[in-house]
């Protein structure tokens, strides 16, 4: 059977309570990252990623506290990122628990960091996150939460990101984020096939079938998505039942 | 329960830690050679460069102190790697307790990713570690290197090969795979090897 497909929701958290609203448990604790995650892991997540878009300096002590507390809490792994700029950002998140981070502008600013940590912790650790749009000749890659176009090319950047240490990559379509009209499948299947680490979809989801497509046709490794899932769109453990249907390999 | 776990310069330990501490115990992060010999049980995490951790090993008289552990002892991931006769990685010779050599994945298609991570299903389970599993059972794994079925597997699975999902002898127990990642089923295992 080998690696089954992944399902991963990822949380929004500012101020160290997660943003979304959400249908998915009682509002009363919906805010709690932990209780959030928790409750997805109950409902047979396969990983969970938690980023932090807190705006101000302050946040990294109350963003650490939450990492530690889901570390404590949750057992299986979860991926944190949002603002990782150097090494001491992803020491001081993995010591705190985190599994892996994920990194995204820091990579375009100076992207030996990727190299480094790499070697200090190993790629394993180490997502890179790659937002992208296609112009209608081809992707491009996108930084600081998609604001500023780089002239890197998505396939170029994901195949250094993987040369440098790159253990996974996370793609996200900008062009399908937020839309819900199916994830970018040709492109996820053009990194899929190039690239020799895990895929992961991000961007578009909006049905069941398209996390199918993303495995079908976009080769992916694994499909992550937010608001299906915190409104209660989408239940994971229906999910999984359906992909398991279509004959993908999905942990039940 | 006195539960040692193996300090050393491979180890993410903080979800070992936290692992058992779920389960009501709280174990000790040590590389003394008289507090691990007198512990209940022993943990061998492991994550991390074979190489650079036997040599740490070495330099520190853990080698020999983990080879003459008695008690149950639980070698997790690169620990179950560095529990064998011989690693690829950095062409390295490690403890020996298992008579295998460690291997890198050699894909074979574009399908086939290194490292191998996430959710992949346990068979031919034969071990108390696994009591009150169920075939087919998933756990979670992240490697790139992996033991070949051996006289010392103890459960299967696969990623572009068969391979050693677990391994046994005597009082060494070991998982290519992270129980403490592993949701319900990892709990259980866990809980298993400390009611040994």
């Amino acid at each position: 059977m080998g690696l089954a497909k992944r399902i991963i929701p990822c949380l929004d958290v500012k101020d160290g309570e997660t943003v979304k609203g959400t249908n998915f448990i009682d509002l009363r604790s919906a805010g709690d990252p932990v209780a959030l995650g928790k409750a997805y892991s109950e409902a047979g997540a396969d990983e969970l990623v938690f980023l932090d878009i807190t705006a101000s300096y302050e946040r990294r002590k109350t963003f650490t506290d939450m990492v530690t507390r889901v570390a404590q809490e949750i057992n299986i792994p979860f991926t944190v990122g949002g603002g990782i700029d150097e090494l001491t950002d992803v020491e001081r998140l993995l010591q705190a628990g985190a599994d892996k981070v994920s990194i995204n502008s820091a990579a375009f600013r100076h992207p030996e960091l990727i190299d480094r940590v790499a070697a200090r912790f190993g790629s394993q650790v180490c997502v890179c996150a790659l937002d992208a749009r296609f112009d209608g000749s081809d992707w491009f890659c996108y930084i600081k939460g998609g604001r500023e176009r780089t002239e890197h090319r998505l396939l170029d950047r994901a195949l250094e990101m993987q040369d440098r240490g790159a253990g996974e990559i996370l793609f996200t379509s900008m062009n399908n984020d937020g839309v819900k009209t199916g994830y970018a499948t040709e492109a996820l299947a053009m990194l899929s096939d190039r690239l020799s680490i895990p895929v992961i979809a991000s961007g578009g989801a909006g049905c069941m079938e398209h996390f199918r497509d993303a495995f079908t046709e976009g080769h992916a490794d694994a499909a992550l998505a937010a608001s299906v899932f915190h409104f209660g769109e989408i239940a994971i453990g229906e999910l999984k039942k359906y992909l398991k249907e279509e004959g993908i390999n999905v942990r039940i | 329960m006195n539960v040692a776990i193996i300090k050393y310069n491979a180890g993410n330990i903080y979800s070992v830690v936290n692992a058992l501490k779920r389960l009501g115990t709280d174990p000790v992060l040590t590389d003394d050679a008289a507090t691990l010999r007198q512990a209940d049980r022993v943990i061998f995490p492991g994550q991390g460069e074979a190489g650079g951790a036997m040599k740490y090993l070495r330099d520190h008289a853990l080698d020999s102190v983990i080879r003459n552990l008695t008690q149950p002892v639980l070698g997790i991931c690169v620990g179950q790697q560095l529990l064998c006769r011989h690693s690829d990685e950095g062409d390295t010779d490690c403890l020996g307790i298992f008579d295998a050599v460690v291997k890198r994945f050699c894909p074979t298609r574009h399908e086939d990713k290194v490292p191998a991570m996430g959710w992949n299903s346990l068979r031919d389970m034969k071990s108390p570690l696994f009591r009150g599993l169920n075939d087919n059972d998933f756990v979670y794994f992240v490697h790139s290197y992996y033991v070949p079925l051996c006289r010392h597997t103890a459960a299967t699975t696969e990623h572009i090969v068969e391979y050693s999902a677990a391994m046994h002898r005597d009082n060494f127990y070991a998982t290519q795979f992270h129980p403490e990642k592993s949701g319900t089923v990892g709990e259980r295992i866990i809980k298993n090897f400390l009611e040994l």
